[in-house]
């Protein structure tokens, strides 16, 4: 079992009356509630969190992307990435993703991956979103009709970028360049791991199949709600007679540890109605923009029971807000490390997940809370599951490093002055 | 109340659906979303003293290939040669509302001697950032109604499933139908039209429901200002933005009378 550790750095001070002055957390936020100050001090703490996780043992550390944002700052999630880079030694970096279609030209996304694997010795997971309604149609005013041929056509440039030894040319649909030559180009050969977060559709999960990459389900609903879901998945693994190897998948999930579940409502309660009252308050109008969904996953979702997951997950609509319900329906799993890590094994078994994204930041938690439960989780739950597939299946999607890396050294005092 | 034919024709190798009803003069009709979905009063009123071809652009009700045109000349191209397919001789009256109106108006302003006589209804295109238009692709289903009609009801009534149709098909064509029209129109700037509206010298009438809350009234006179040939605009009382369901006999007589 894989365990990466994701920060989404959501804006920890947005109002108590969020939910009933304000319409929208995503696109129209209102930006007077942004304090550069106080971003100041989020942004590099957070960064502390991360490293901290990677110090602690996880096997990645996973930052995403999302714009006009107020649960998600990392409009560039490559900056962060790069210094992680610097920072951390050993663990995989996993930026979930780069929203491949917002470039222009997408060359721009196979550079900054190539210079964070060559920083990091080869250490990049590459994370190839299609990016959220919210994210590309709206705030970055992509025509969400064209959305995924621009994605498709990026991906196969960026594939190009990084296994073509010559210089050439492209001339595509959406992009052209007369001149493609990428500089640098990553350390891990033919390209770092892809892997593809989403949401539920159909033509996601073909894709990735046919291109044998993973899938990560990257819901903010727990797994309650992503059964049918996940389910989909495997049915069309099937079909395309895949193996079941468990770590084609990933899943995110919130999770609070403590000494026992008492302590972990207490620790956990404030973060978890903070980000499902205030950082999830989004509008429903920009959740299905026409052209979206495509044809095939429309159908899908009138027909099956994917349906009853996919409203809930896409239209925020009927939440639970508050603590009972968000455990009850399992948004967050809490409790003691016992608790945490059979709640995690019957998840893995049941969805057959060999990577687990953990969600150990959440909402308004603050620094101490979250190396608390990172350190918890590192600690206690994780010895409990390591061993999950491990010697069942190969992991042939993870990052394969440099035997022998160069890490950060700081310049000495003495040398600087000279 | 429906079409006497139903003709397909070829719009860069998919089919497209072209309705034919009356006898008299020839008029072209470029319809919206909603009214390329289901024939309507409003057809019918057209069609009483006129040959109506409504003309479904790609992606719109009945048609295909919306997906294949990625640009403002791929839809100019399209709905040409649409016309041409269906009909449409040098001199004749083109109809376009709402999204497809922008069409309309750029076929006119390429081709402004293919063009005799063009009426705009509620036509995008132009875009103040003053006076934005809405965003009609961020509502919520219960709201559309009220925006794009003075008479919730009609909306409702002309986006629902006809009796027999299979539910999953007509929702996918309506999906369909709104893509097409977003494929035109996202992200809602200027389709550049403001550089090329001087070259649209056929008469035109501008037509808008006063009580438009999509594309605001004001627009009319941006639309006329750019215009080389003679303009006229006419408000129609009690309607909104698809005045062709709020008052469809009013919006067809002053197109009618514009015609002959």
């Amino acid at each position: 079992m894989r365990f990466l550790w994701f920060h989404l750095m959501p804006y920890p001070d947005l109002p108590a009356d969020f939910k009933q002055k304000h319409h929208s957390v995503w696109v129209d936020i209102d930006p007077k509630l942004f304090d550069p100050v106080r971003a100041h001090q989020i942004y590099n703490e957070y960064m502390d969190e991360l490293e901290y996780a990677a110090e602690c043992g996880f096997d990645a550390i996973c930052v995403n992307e999302h714009h006009a944002n107020g649960y998600g700052l990392m409009p560039s999630p490559n900056l962060i990435a790069t210094s992680l880079a610097r920072r951390t030694s050993d663990a995989a970096i996993c930026v979930l993703g780069s929203s491949l279609a917002l470039y222009n030209p997408p060359t721009r996304i196979a550079e900054e991956f190539a210079m964070v694997d060559c920083i990091s010795g080869g250490r990049l997971i590459a994370g190839f979103p299609i990016g959220t309604p919210m994210d590309t149609c709206f705030a970055y005013g992509q025509n969400p009709s064209m959305l995924r041929q621009r994605y498709l056509e990026a991906h196969d440039l960026i594939k190009e970028c990084w296994q073509r030894d010559e210089v050439f040319s492209f001339n595509g649909r959406f992009n052209q360049q007369r001149y493609v030559n990428t500089w640098p180009r990553p350390v891990q050969q033919p390209c770092p791991p892809i892997w593809i977060p989403g949401g539920g559709s159909v033509d996601t999960w073909a894709w990735c199949g046919v291109q044998d990459y993973v899938y990560c389900y990257t819901s903010y609903y727990g797994h309650v709600s992503a059964a049918a879901t996940m389910q989909g998945y495997w049915n069309e693994m099937a079909q395309q007679k895949k193996d079941r190897n468990p770590f084609r998948a990933g899943f995110l999930q919130f999770v609070g540890v403590a000494e026992n579940r008492d302590e972990a409502i207490r620790l956990y309660k404030e973060p978890a109605e903070y980000f499902y009252n205030r950082s999830l308050h989004v509008d429903p109008r920009y959740a299905t923009p026409p052209g979206y969904v495509t044809e095939a996953t429309q159908r899908m979702k009138m027909k099956s029971q994917v349906k009853i997951a996919a409203d809930r997950s896409q239209l925020f609509g009927s939440l639970q807000n508050e603590i009972a319900g968000i455990l009850k329906e399992g948004y967050v799993v809490i409790g003691s490390p016992d608790e945490v890590a059979d709640q995690l094994r019957a998840i893995a078994r049941e969805f057959n997940v060999g990577n687990l994204l953990m969600l150990l930041q959440f909402g308004n938690m603050d620094k101490e809370t979250t190396m608390y439960n990172t350190r918890m989780f590192a600690e206690r739950v994780m010895p409990q599951l390591a061993d999950l597939f491990e010697d069942e299946w190969e992991h042939k999607w993870w990052p394969k490093p440099l035997a022998k890396r160069v890490q950060a050294a700081p310049v000495a005092a003495k040398v600087a002055a000279e | 109340m429906s079409p006497s034919r139903t003709h397909t024709v070829e719009i860069a190798g998919r089919p497209c659906r072209v309705w034919e009803k009356g006898s008299g003069p020839s008029l072209f009709y470029f319809p919206s979303t909603a009214l390329s979905l289901k024939w309507s009063s409003f057809h019918d009123a057209l069609a009483a003293r006129a040959r109506l071809f409504a003309c479904s652009l790609p992606g719109f009700g009945g048609s295909e290939g919306g997906d294949a045109i990625d640009d403002q000349l791929g839809w100019c191209l399209a709905g040409r040669d649409m016309l041409l397919a269906a009909g449409f001789k040098p001199g004749d009256t083109l109809v376009g509302s709402s999204a497809a109106a922008a069409v309309a108006v750029d076929i006119a302003a390429l081709w402004p001697d293919l063009i005799g006589k063009l009426v705009l209804i509620g036509p995008f295109g132009l875009y103040d950032m003053a006076e934005p238009t809405r965003d009609i692709f961020a509502l919520q289903t219960k709201e559309a109604p009220g925006v794009f009609c003075e008479n919730p009801g009609a909306y409702s009534e002309q986006m629902a499933a006809p009796a027999g149709e299979e539910a999953i098909l007509w929702s996918i064509g309506v999906n369909r139908a709104h893509e097409a029209a977003a494929r035109i129109l996202w992200p809602f700037g200027d389709t550049r039209l403001s550089r090329r509206l001087h070259r649209v010298t056929a008469p035109t009438l501008l037509l808008w429901g006063e009580a438009d809350k999509v594309v605001p009234p004001s627009y009319a006179t941006r639309f006329a200002d750019g215009m080389s040939g003679k303009v006229s605009t006419m408000t129609i009382a009690r309607g909104g933005h698809l005045v062709e369901l709020d008052r469809p006999q009013e919006t067809a007589a002053a197109i009618l009378a514009f015609a002959q």
